[in-house]
């Protein structure tokens, strides 16, 4: 048998580079420069919050003192303190009541719009949870301080309603439309043909989302939650209006509390700059800068765990 | 069924020069090793058979060879690859490499593009835009993989949609379609019917005549009906090499061999 079709001239041989290969060679260095440059903002800002901050940790700091002591006074006129104790307890607090609400809300509202839910519902659904994501900050402040103070004042009979319980359900709901959105998107990464697979074993609608779905969305579901739990620490006008901004570690959920973010917030700018109270406001931020590495750092170990099987 | 004619065409082939050069290949991912040490020589326009069951090296075999150990910083490459005397591991444009090998996977890949576009694609990646040039190019890869009559009509719908045999022939056309020098199948058949597949079948043997092919297959008939010569893997190791029908009929190297082309393994 004849060729019938001879090999045409090559565009491409291995040993020569050609455009394609200079191409791609350009385009994997922008990449990788804007990936590092990435890398360059993030050290770029740890370093300026440390410098703002440095004369404070070498100086009349004190590590008990700033992470043990309840007593945050920097204006007092005896004795200045600088404990951020309370602090850190205020916003653990909020955050850990705001994600008891935000994962189930925002996990079962990803399962129904992703598993359950078709056609216009759906799209609705989405629309809605989108709208929600929408809402600024200081939208559901208002909300806490108008609306839901009144109420757990009448619901629960206590004097005030600015609380850990306000500023918690408040910033649950303000994370739960974006955890709602990732979650529905890792669900939705998941083939069809698993749950197809599954519910040829006779498996319900249910077992296979939990014993299928699920664990295959395990990390995009992860990833969520933890954006969940940095958007608590990070929220401040929410949180600052929410939870009566009194320093406090809390013994229950109708006590009054101050977060991290909202104590940088509403003093900052009255502090001289360079002054020992704006320093110890910048070494709150080198430990929110901290916290939030940390977390990350956990949910990384375990997503790497989890991988390992 | 192999005649005494093609036994001296098979005889013949040793002679053509090697296509692909195999010295002391072992591959390991991680501390795991997939091949341990196979030594074997792939002439020109040959069909060369890789049987073995699973978790024999063989698919690692292909993936070393079309430098896919780059995707995967854990696959760890060992010993020499000569692709028509090119140490391939010192290739300096892989792309230009991978341009030449056709590798055609086991799970088809209907990428999401339109029919045409799936099998224009590598044509058009080395810079052919002639739309009379492409649609005959088209139209030949898709007949060659048996596929053309199915999808003639719908050449504008989405390759991803066709089913799982049509998806399977319309990854054997697009692996055609750059013309490789070297094509690469790794269990074509799994998801296409026998009707189909012994017409690929016919269309490989063709295909002989341009290019040399590797078939990597579970079906030891498959394998019979097809290859000049075929290579026996057990365990990352080559246990037996040589002409198709003497691992069948003639001396085997290993008894495990003949006990697995019997279908008396395990």
């Amino acid at each position: 048998m004849n060729k019938q079709h001879s090999q045409p001239p090559r565009a491409v041989d291995f040993d020569r580079l050609n455009r394609a290969w200079y191409i791609d060679k350009a385009v994997q260095l922008l990449v990788f420069v804007g990936g590092i440059s990435a890398v360059i903002f993030i050290i770029g800002i740890f370093v300026f919050i440390t410098k703002e901050g440095l004369g404070f940790i070498i100086g009349d700091f004190s590590f008990t003192e700033f992470f043990f002591s309840q007593n945050w006074r920097p204006t007092s006129e005896k004795q200045t303190t600088y404990g951020i104790l309370a602090l850190i307890a205020g916003t653990a607090s909020v955050t850990g009541l705001a994600m008891l609400i935000a994962i189930p809300f925002s996990l079962g509202t990803a399962i129904y719009i992703a598993e359950f839910a078709t056609g216009k519902t759906r799209e609705y659904l989405k629309i809605t949870v989108e709208l929600l994501a929408a809402i600024p900050s200081v939208v559901w402040g208002f909300i806490g301080l108008t609306m839901m103070n009144p109420l757990i004042i009448d619901l629960f009979d206590v004097p005030v309603g600015l609380s850990v319980l306000n500023a918690g359900i408040i910033l649950g709901l303000m994370a739960a439309p974006i955890m709602t959105s990732i979650a529905e998107d890792a669900l939705k990464a998941v083939p069809d043909r698993y749950r197809e697979a599954a519910e040829a074993l006779g498996a319900t609608r249910w077992q296979v989302i939990f014993k299928v779905v699920l664990p295959a969305a395990k990390n995009g579901l992860l990833g969520a939650v933890l954006l969940g739990v940095g958007r608590g620490f990070g929220e401040t006008m929410a949180v600052l209006m929410a939870t009566g901004h009194s320093i406090n570690i809390p013994g229950s959920i109708f006590d009054s509390v101050r977060a991290l973010t909202a104590t940088i917030a509403a003093e900052l700018g009255e502090t001289a700059v360079g002054s020992q109270h704006y320093q110890a406001l910048f070494t709150i931020g080198i430990s929110l800068f901290v916290i939030t590495f940390i977390i990350n750092l956990i949910a990384d170990l375990i997503i790497r765990d989890v991988r390992k099987g | 069924m192999v005649t005494p004619d093609s036994q001296v065409e098979v005889m013949a082939s040793t002679a053509t020069p090697i296509k692909l050069g195999v010295k002391n290949l072992s591959i390991k991912y991680g501390q795991e090793a997939a091949l341990d040490n196979i030594s074997l020589d792939i002439h020109e326009h040959e069909i060369f058979g890789i049987i073995g069951p699973a978790n024999a090296g063989k698919t690692s075999f292909l993936k070393a060879i079309n430098r896919m150990d780059l995707f995967n910083p854990e696959m760890q490459v060992d010993g020499l690859i000569e692709f028509s005397g090119h140490d391939i591991s010192k290739v300096r444009n892989v792309y230009g490499l991978r341009s030449r090998i056709g590798v055609v996977f086991p799970l088809p890949v209907g990428l999401p593009l339109s029919v045409y576009d799936n099998v224009a694609l590598a044509p058009r990646l080395s810079g052919e835009n002639n739309k009379a040039e492409l649609n005959v190019i088209v139209e030949r890869c898709l007949r060659r993989a048996a596929l053309w009559d199915e999808v003639k009509d719908r050449l504008d719908s989405l390759g991803s949609l066709l089913s799982g045999g049509q998806q399977q022939r319309l990854t054997i056309a697009r692996a055609l379609s750059q013309e490789p020098e070297l094509l690469m199948l790794d269990e074509f058949s799994i998801a296409v019917d026998p009707v189909t597949t012994m017409r690929i079948e016919d269309v490989l043997k063709e295909l002989k005549q341009e290019m040399t092919i590797i078939l990597v297959t579970n079906l030891v008939q498959q394998a019979r009906r097809l290859a000049d010569r075929t290579a026996f893997f057990l365990d990352g190791k080559c246990l037996d090499i040589g002409i198709t029908e003497d691992l069948f009929t003639g001396e085997v190297s290993d008894p495990r061999t003949r006990d697995y082309v019997e279908g008396r393994f395990g």
